[in-house]
């Protein structure tokens, strides 16, 4: 294994995806709102992109009953964030859960839509919004609520809290609290996989507003220069805090940054859990097979404040922007279709709602009961005393 | 025992490491093809190959995470900044990822690499590439900081870094790079955070590390033809840093001038001075002086960079004047 | 050119003193050598006197208020002069100490005191003395005092008691007042040799190696102090500096007993806590034994009868007559007029007889110089003399320091007997009783007689009982033949 610095292969790697419904379409649908930034027709294309997408393979199981059977573990994915972030924002304010607090509502079929086509020995790293991709990849509520707490069932044993959520066994590599600093340990995580000769991937989620930072651009170069399995997934929610997308880049359409490096890259409706498995899919099996990095740009929403400390609509977006991004609610979105298909009666909604309900309410109550960290806890973990002898 | 050079004893660590561990590989700018910018890499490419011996762009902050990721997932990096001037951009990489990786994740990630390039000013590099940066980096829980001052330090510690799994910064001094010293043929390992008594005397304690153990030494071989013999103490490691030896040392003395490259305010000596008067107060017949840059940027011109640099004239004067010689 | 009035070293012992009153007001105009203030030394109440021309600007400390030697404590300067940066540097101490060390008034260094001081300082030519040298010898600082010595009081910082600051603090190192307290040397008696006069390790090694004879250390004290007072044979400094290296175990206060009935605390005077000081030193390390004998003063008294009939100026008291004669004793025994040194004896050829005299304050003792040589009349009249300005607290350094062998006389009191504490270095001491008229076997019958009880204080290292013994018994022939003293 060589990082390859060929021009030919960086073209070849360029031509396959050009292939596929993912970069070249989208980047000449989006090329003619270039000049007039419209959020419209960027959601057309990125509806357009999901449209096409879900009909893709990992969309369609071979029977109903698969079918239903996957639909339900999405939906219950998705909303086991949801409900688990209601409660943390209670919690939030009732004083158990303390400094920084970035909710996830709103985007959870992001997380769902990658996450659940993982390998259990693929990698996942995010940013300090993480508990959405900490709950979808199996991280109990119980461990990221007892983090949230501070205590030491917490899954860093309360050194971390809500940003820095990680967990070893499960790939899970944090809990990221610079903002582009995870960029490129995500490349070094892919420059590892490949390394080994391993066909891992990983996933590295970040906000729209990283795509500015220099080490966005460093690990982007050195993806494509050195072809690493990396999916960088830009969860375009809008707003960085509280700057618009298109107060902060020069360029509306991120995924359009991917062409820089001549990276292949795909715009997504994130609110659509189906377009997002369907671009994941085929992200995955690119860096899986090909050791190709691919940039996503899914155009999503929150439906909270950029933080606990921050309003729902605050003073840089409208509720009539809110409003109308609520009625995409990706939960309800999903619920819908399956509705539609049969797949799911109010029944069962309304048990699936309970269970988790109390599944979160349980996660709440082991985080109460679970003791402080021991004040001796403050100096453990600063330096190990091992070596490689 | 052979005779070489610094900048050899460095790249027969890098090489017998790379040999015993193929998790160990090397990656910075200009490492592979050119042969390294200070020939510390020479022949590695052509031993160990592209994958394991990596030119990167210049991208500082880019490789350096590069490495912190590969270390989180069980390889052990060496990341070479041509400077450690250039590395101020990556310093988000090693200050909030590689060091506190370790304990934000209570345990899960340990952070076997090693971050190293040549430290300091050289001659007439003026202002950007004349830093010393040891200070800033060992105000940091969670690395560890080497700088060694000779080859046989150089290889050994090298060594004991890259099989530590900690992030260990190693500072060289590109000064250095062509000074000779003995190493063994047998292969050894200095175990980081021991200080080296280079020398011994009664008189006065020349605490040091790094490029300054040399002026120490020639300040302290000058001093002993006036009837003065001090005590050298390299520190080698500036952290973890061996309160044990500088106190023993101080005890014996009671007189302490510390030298380091780099600026005073908040310095190495700082904290060196700080352990002194916590641990042997009553031991000191007089204040510990230090010798560092002078608290201004480099400058280029000649002359006035030698006023800026400590040196063995200024180490002399101060040992003089912890002795109450020459007030 | 502003002037500063530092709190001068006013008395050869003086650490610390009280302005007892200032004697110009702020706005005063000033020449120099006038007197500023009344400053009340361990001693006496001596005047302080301006450096220089000017205006008394500012009076840093108030009246009752007690500065260290060589604190500022007023500035004399123009009308118009800014002397802000010199008020900013006050109570800093370091640069006023090195100043009032040249007002530091030491006692005229006599012959022997010289001896011991190039003793102690073995006359160095290389001045930047090899740190290995000077650390491995205790002549260090005596090295760097020597030049300077010879010249003047005024430069080198090892000429300096040791250094205080503002608050009275003794500069040292850590390592110095570790070393000090271990080896029982104190540091206020340490010439430092460091930066502003710090006392580091050389010099408690260079004190320590003299521990064994503190008078040699006193000795280079007097040796490096001040030559401007040439008064000959006044090894008073040296006398007043000694100091026994081993303290005197600490005696258990009380602060925590019952008081019963009225009690008031007294804050001890300076003279006060010299004598204290000086007595438990005496008190301490002195291996003193007493003789006691019987003197006939019969013919005295008749002697005293006929001097007063022949005119008031021949009138004289028993005391001045003791005096005289005690003085010709000590010419004949000279191995009691002599001063302890610690690593020597000095056997003084000159007799300078100390005087006990109880003042409201407490004790102190002028001295009667050449006693031996002069006449009763003389002796009688400086007698009163020094004795009235004792009482008067007016009696300059030299005049109650040198002494060689002191007289103290309770007989005024009505006491009998009684044994005086030696003023070290001095090694003999007279106690002298009343005459009293006693029946005495004479020539087989009682006649009656007047008789006076003498008890001497002997230091044992110099002075052994036979010795003692005869001089005792060369003192009573002379009191009883008291014509003796006219040979």
């Amino acid at each position: 294994m060589t990082p390859s610095k060929s021009p030919a292969s960086r073209t070849a790697a360029g031509g396959k995806t050009s292939g596929k419904a993912g970069a070249k379409s989208a980047d000449k649908t989006v090329a003619k709102t270039d000049a007039k930034p419209d959020p419209k027709v960027s959601e057309k294309a990125a509806a357009k992109s999901g449209t096409k997408s879900a009909a893709s393979k990992a969309n369609s199981p071979s029977s109903t009953e698969n079918r239903k059977a996957l639909h339900t573990s999405l939906l219950h994915t998705m909303l086991l964030q949801r409900r688990f972030e209601e409660r943390t924002a209670e919690m939030y304010a009732i004083g158990k859960i303390g400094g920084f607090c970035h909710l996830y509502i709103g985007q959870e079929a992001v997380s769902t839509g990658f996450i659940s086509l993982l390998r259990d020995d693929d990698y996942i790293i995010t940013t300090y919004r993480d508990h959405g991709q900490a709950l979808a990849r199996g991280m109990t509520p119980r461990a990221v609520m007892a983090e949230l707490f501070g205590r030491v069932d917490g899954c860093v044993g309360g050194k971390g809290g809500s940003m820095h959520l990680f967990d070893k066994s499960l790939g899970f590599l944090g809990g990221h609290g610079i903002v582009g600093g995870h960029i490129p340990i995500a490349a070094g995580v892919g420059f590892a996989i490949k390394y080994r000769g391993g066909d891992q991937v990983i996933v590295c989620f970040m906000g729209e507003a990283a795509v500015n930072n220099g080490a966005f651009h460093e690990a982007l170069n050195m993806a494509a220069l050195w072809k690493l399995p990396c999916l960088f997934v830009i969860e375009n929610n809008r707003y960085g805090m509280g700057t618009a997308v298109e107060r902060a880049s020069a360029i509306n359409d991120i995924y359009k940054r991917g062409a820089s490096y001549d990276m292949p890259r795909d715009v997504v409706d994130g609110q659509d859990v189906f377009a997002v498995r369907a671009a994941a899919e085929e992200a995955i099996a690119r860096a899986r097979t090909e050791s190709m990095p691919t940039l996503l740009e899914i155009r999503t929403y929150r439906f909270m404040g950029h933080s606990m400390s921050d309003a729902v609509s605050g003073t840089y977006r409208t509720k009539e922007e809110l409003e109308k991004y609520l009625k995409r609610d990706p939960i309800l979105l999903l619920r819908s279709q399956m509705e539609e298909n049969g797949d799911l009666s109010e029944a069962e909604w309304t048990a699936m709602d309970e269970e988790i309900k109390a599944v979160v309410q349980d996660s709440i109550d082991f985080a109460e009961n679970s003791p402080e960290p021991a004040l001796e806890t403050l100096y453990e973990h600063v330096l190990v005393d091992t070596t490689s002898d | 025992m052979a005779v070489i050079t610094y900048r050899e004893a460095l790249n027969q660590a890098l090489r017998e490491e790379m040999a015993r561990d193929d998790r160990v590989f090397l990656m910075g700018e200009e490492v592979a093809v050119y042969q390294g910018a200070y020939k510390v890499s020479k022949g590695l490419l052509q031993e160990f190959g592209e994958m394991r011996v990596v030119d990167t762009p210049i991208t500082e902050l880019g490789f350096a995470g590069v490495g912190v990721g590969a270390a989180m997932v069980g390889l052990r990096p060496i990341i070479e900044f041509m400077t450690w001037n250039f590395s101020l951009l990556a310093l988000d990489q090693v200050v909030n990822a590689a060091a506190k990786m370790l304990y934000m994740t209570n345990g899960q990630f340990p952070m076997p690499m090693v971050f190293r390039g040549p430290n300091g000013s050289a001659l007439q590099l003026a202002a950007q590439h004349s830093q010393a940066w040891e200070s800033w980096l060992a105000h940091i829980p969670g690395l560890k900081v080497v700088v060694p001052g000779t080859p046989y330090d150089a290889k050994g510690l090298l060594k004991a870094a890259i099989r530590d799994d900690n992030p260990v910064c190693f500072l060289e001094g590109e000064m250095l790079y062509n000074t000779k010293g003995e190493v063994p043929d047998e292969e050894y390992v200095i175990p980081l955070g021991k200080a080296d008594l280079k020398r011994e005397g009664d008189h006065c304690s020349l605490i040091t590390h790094g490029k300054m153990v040399l002026v120490a030494l020639q300040a302290a071989e000058q001093l002993a033809k006036e009837g003065i013999q001090c005590d050298v103490v390299d520190l080698r490691t500036v952290r973890p840093m061996d309160v044990d030896a500088i106190v023993a040392s101080v005890k014996k003395t009671n007189r302490a001038v510390v030298v380091e490259e780099g600026w005073e305010i908040c310095g190495v000596g700082a904290q060196v001075v700080d352990y002194v008067q916590r641990n042997c107060f009553d031991y000191l017949d007089a204040p510990v002086l230090r010798v560092h840059q002078a608290d201004t940027p480099m400058p280029y011109a000649k002359a006035i960079e030698k006023a800026a640099k400590p040196d063995v004239p200024k180490t002399i004067a101060a040992v003089k004047k912890v002795l109450y010689i020459d007030d | 050119m502003a002037t500063k009035v530092m709190m001068e070293a006013l008395s050869p012992t003086m650490e610390e003193g009280r302005l007892a009153k200032w004697l110009k007001n702020e706005g005063d105009t000033v020449a120099n050598g006038d007197v500023l203030a009344e400053v009340e030394t361990d001693k006496a109440i001596m005047e302080l006197v301006a450096r220089g021309d000017g205006v008394l600007r500012k009076r840093l400390i108030g009246e009752d208020t007690t500065a260290p030697v060589g604190d500022l404590i007023g500035i004399i300067a123009g009308a118009d002069e800014d002397i802000s940066a010199m008020l900013a540097g006050a109570g800093g101490g370091d640069a006023g100490a090195s100043e009032a060390k040249s007002n530091a008034k030491g006692e005229a260094k006599d012959a022997a005191s010289d001896d011991a001081a190039s003793a102690a300082a073995k006359p160095s030519s290389e001045g930047a003395a090899k740190p290995s040298e000077a650390e491995a010898s205790s002549e260090a600082p005596a090295n760097k005092a020597d030049a300077p010595a010879a010249a003047s009081a005024t430069s080198a910082p090892s000429e300096k008691p040791a250094q205080s600051d503002a608050d009275g603090r003794v500069l040292a190192s850590p390592l110095a007042r570790r070393m000090a307290s271990e080896q029982g040397v104190s540091l206020s008696n340490v010439q430092g040799s460091g930066p502003g006069g710090r006392v580091v390790r050389r010099d408690i090694e260079a004190a320590a190696s003299q521990a064994a004879s503190a008078p040699a250390s006193s000795a280079k004290a007097a040796a490096s102090s001040s030559s401007t007072s040439a008064n000959a044979g006044a090894s008073a400094p040296a006398a007043a500096q000694a100091k026994p290296q081993g303290k005197p175990p600490a005696i258990p206060l009380a602060p925590s007993m019952q008081i019963d009935g009225d009690a008031r605390d007294v804050p001890l005077t300076q003279m006060r806590k010299t004598i204290a000081r000086r007595l438990s030193e005496s008190i301490g390390p002195v291996p003193t034994f007493y003789l006691t004998a019987e003197f006939d003063t019969t013919t005295v008294a008749s002697l005293r009868t006929q001097m007063a009939s022949a005119g008031d100026a021949f009138k004289v008291s028993v005391n001045d007559i003791i005096m005289k004669a005690t003085a010709v004793a000590l010419a004949k025994h000279p191995e009691c007029n002599a001063h302890w040194l610690g690593d020597s004896i000095r056997y003084h050829a000159r007799v300078h007889l100390g005087m006990a005299v109880a003042t409201d304050d407490g004790l102190i003792v002028p001295v009667i110089r050449d006693a031996d040589t002069k006449g009763l009349g003389q002796i009688g009249r400086e007698a009163r003399e020094l004795a009235g300005r004792a009482r008067e607290r007016k009696l300059k350094p030299e005049e109650y320091t040198g002494s060689t062998f002191s007289v103290s006389n309770l007989g005024m009191f009505g006491i009998d007997q009684f044994t005086a504490i030696i003023n070290p270095p001095e090694v003999g001491i007279l106690a002298i009783g009343s005459s009293e008229t006693k029946p005495v076997w004479e020539d087989g019958a009682f006649v009656p007689k007047q008789r006076m009880r003498v008890t001497m204080s002997c230091d044992h290292r110099v002075i052994d009982g036979a010795v003692g013994a005869r001089f005792l018994q060369t003192l009573k022939h002379l009191i009883e033949n008291p014509f003796l003293m006219l040979y």
